[in-house]
């Protein structure tokens, strides 16, 4: 009977309102408007990979062979990998680079992490000044800094040596990533620290134990940016550091394949897209256990 | 187990604000203690103090006899539970628990049973292998209350810790916080802006202003004899009525005239008490529960009939609050649901003289 009389409730009801547009007509019209605006935005960006990857499959007389379609490889080989790969300092290159960066990373990370907790945690003296002085050194652009930094080097006698990429590549390195660590260290609840201290731990087992693993997610940002910023690096091995062998791939590359005005432009792409290469591996991977960090625990149970 | 000693404690913050001038308080073994006070006078800071989280300006603490204002908190044996929680967010509940006892070097099996032994008077077994986040806002509290349990440590502090729960959770856990402390009898300190919570909790009620201590004692004696003004009117719910009026000799007895010409007679065993204040403007208070309709055979002694007109009528279920104003004094009764109230109709009402309070209008203190 109830059920009988809550039925004619429901049917007055809808005759009674109206259908004023349509949730679903508007979500489409929302979806195809995004997928139109990232249509534009894959297109604009994967244009000059695939444009460097056509180029790269490329003999160096197709190149240099002007009356075909830029866009099409009438002729692929792998000559230019296999040249590069085999022939000249390519490998030497990129194993500096990796030194370089992978020192660097470490370096950056422990002065970072340790300041940017200090800063965000202690209250001591003249430490608001000190973060805000941090963050104003990584506004002086390094096409300022390299003049006196190449009195420095060279004052110590580290000019076209490789390791002096490892000492000043931090200058560029630590402030920008200890001033986004600060800002991702005040997030987290002082009482997390507070409580490990009380349980029993010293400042590095608090450290270590419980501050690290919660900040995970922001210290990876930082580090994808230190990794980044060293891969990529041009000016100051290009200012700093002179013969082949001591060089990094940013710089090997430009001055190893090009003689005079003579591009050996089929390597060129080559050897940039194999550059390209460990930042999209480390993103790829870091970007996974990122995410992963900040669901954990959400999910399970 | 142990003593805490505060003596004479001072915090100045950077800035010079004195957040804690000067505190002396003995707690003894075994007993639960709450600091209450209201938002901002200084309890989270005495407690963090005690913890070792604050440095102190001035003062002494000390635990268990000795003085620790040099020791660091992991070497001070005492163990808090934070208004947030402040689990931590990577491990599961049992290593949460067991992480004090791991960074102690306590052999496995050891922490396994001291685990076992908190989850189970907890009630929180089911919950060892999961992550803070698939806990519930009460599940969250236990577990923090595990953490400090298995410790085992001489004290416990607690800062606010059930202000993050609903209002029905928050009794639940009141309830659940007092058995533990029956089961484990730790020292414990308890901070909390909520006078309820320290009435129902503390052995000994700390009250809190401005950074000094306004007065210490059983609840049942901050609610009876209260010292201030100010714990008058912060213990209890609703807070005690404040009327300003006149201590009148009227030849036999001494009668306090309150505005509107209402005068109430001073119990005469009271009379030696304020005899010193005759003549002089006092507040009179008088806590809601003692502003009642006239029962029937009522054989309360010192009873005051008065006339008043309330202007709001609050039916509670098992009490009527009536609100009405006594010129720009907001006063609330507390009568029997049974008792016809009208807004705006007068009746009389009758204060239960015995439980009335002077106050000095300038120092604030009760007489
Ligand atoms: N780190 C700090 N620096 C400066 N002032 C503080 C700090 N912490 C608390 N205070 C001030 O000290 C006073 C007492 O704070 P607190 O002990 O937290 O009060 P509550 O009783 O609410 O717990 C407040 O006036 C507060 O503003
Ligand atoms: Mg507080």
């Amino acid at each position: 009977m109830s059920g009988a009389s809550f039925a004619t409730g429901g049917a007055t009801a809808s005759a009674t309102y109206q259908k004023v547009g349509s949730i679903r007509a508007e979500r489409r019209r929302v979806l195809i408007g995004a997928y139109i605006a990232l249509a534009v935005f894959v297109v604009f960006f994967l244009l000059p990979p695939v444009y460097m990857l056509i180029t790269s499959l490329k003999s160096s007389a197709e190149i240099a062979d002007l009356s075909g379609n830029p866009w099409i490889v009438t002729r692929p080989t792998l000559q230019n990998y296999w040249e590069l790969l085999t022939e000249g300092n390519y490998l030497l290159h990129f194993r500096n680079s990796i030194i370089v960066t992978a020192c660097v990373v470490a370096i950056t990370m422990v002065i970072s992490i340790l300041a940017a907790f200090s800063l965000s945690r202690m209250r001591f003296w003249g430490s608001g000044v000190l973060a805000t002085g941090v963050f104003l050194t990584y506004l002086v652009p390094e096409t300022l800094l390299f003049i006196p930094l190449f009195q420095i080097i060279g004052g110590i006698g580290m000019y076209n040596n490789l390791w002096a990429m490892v000492l000043i590549y931090p200058t560029l390195t630590v402030p920008f990533c200890t001033w986004i660590m600060i800002g991702y260290f005040s997030s987290i609840p002082k009482e997390l620290d507070e409580a490990a201290l009380i349980d029993g731990a010293n400042h590095f087992q608090m450290l270590w134990k419980i501050f690290i693993p919660v900040a995970l997610p922001g210290i990876l940002a930082a580090t994808i940016f230190a990794f980044t910023v060293s891969w990529a690096q041009f000016l100051y091995p290009m200012a700093f550091l002179v013969s082949s062998e001591q060089m990094v791939l940013t710089t090997g590359i430009v001055s190893d394949l090009i003689r005079g005005d003579t591009f050996v432009w089929g390597k060129i792409m080559a050897g940039a897209l194999m550059a390209a290469l460990p930042p999209l591996l480390v993103y790829a991977f870091l970007m996974d256990y990122y995410i992963a960090g900040l669901t954990a625990g959400a999910t399970k149970g | 187990m142990a003593q805490v000693t505060l003596r004479k404690i001072v915090k100045e913050y950077e800035g010079g604000v004195q957040a804690v001038k000067g505190i002396d308080l003995d707690i003894d073994d075994h007993e639960f203690v709450v600091l209450v006070g209201p938002s901002g006078c200084g309890k989270s800071t005495t407690l963090r103090m005690i913890a070792g989280l604050e440095e102190i300006t001035s003062g002494d603490i000390a635990i268990g006899g000795s003085i620790v204002n040099d020791i660091p908190p992991r070497d001070r044996d005492i163990a808090m539970v934070f208004q947030n929680y402040a689990l931590y967010p990577h491990m599961t509940v049992f290593e949460n628990m067991a992480f004090g006892l791991t960074l102690r070097k306590f052999p496995k099996e050891e922490i396994k049973r001291r685990v076992d032994n908190a989850a189970r008077i907890l009630d929180i077994g089911t919950l060892l292998e999961r992550k803070p986040k698939a806990l519930s806002g009460g599940q969250r509290q236990r577990v923090a209350m595990g953490r400090a349990i298995v410790r085992d440590p001489k004290v416990f502090l607690f800062d606010e810790p059930l202000s993050n729960l609903d209002a029905k959770l928050r009794v639940q856990m009141r309830t659940e916080i007092k058995k533990v402390h029956q089961t484990v009898r730790t020292t414990t300190v308890y901070v909390t802006h909520d006078q309820v919570e320290a009435m129902t909790l503390a052995d000994r009620v700390v009250v809190m202003n401005h950074g000094v201590i306004e007065q210490v004692g059983p609840p049942t004696e901050l609610y009876h004899h209260p010292v201030t003004k100010f714990v008058a009117g912060f213990i209890g719910s609703p807070a005690m009525n404040f009327i300003p009026g006149r201590l009148v000799n009227g030849g036999a007895a001494l009668n306090v005239v309150l505005p509107d010409g209402i005068t109430l007679p001073v119990p005469a065993e009271r009379a030696g008490r304020y005899a010193a204040h005759a003549g002089r403007e006092i507040l009179f208070g008088i806590r809601p529960e003692h502003l009642t309709e006239i029962r029937p055979n009522d054989h309360r002694p010192h009873l005051a009939a008065f006339e008043a007109a309330p202007e709001v009528v609050e039916p509670m279920g098992m009490e009527t609050l009536l609100h009405f104003w006594m010129q720009g004094n907001e006063i609330c009764a507390r009568v029997d649901p049974a008792t016809p109230a009208e807004p705006g109709v007068k009746q009389t009402l009758a204060a239960d003289m015995s439980q009335m309070h002077l106050i000095d209008p300038q120092t604030e203190k009760v007489l």
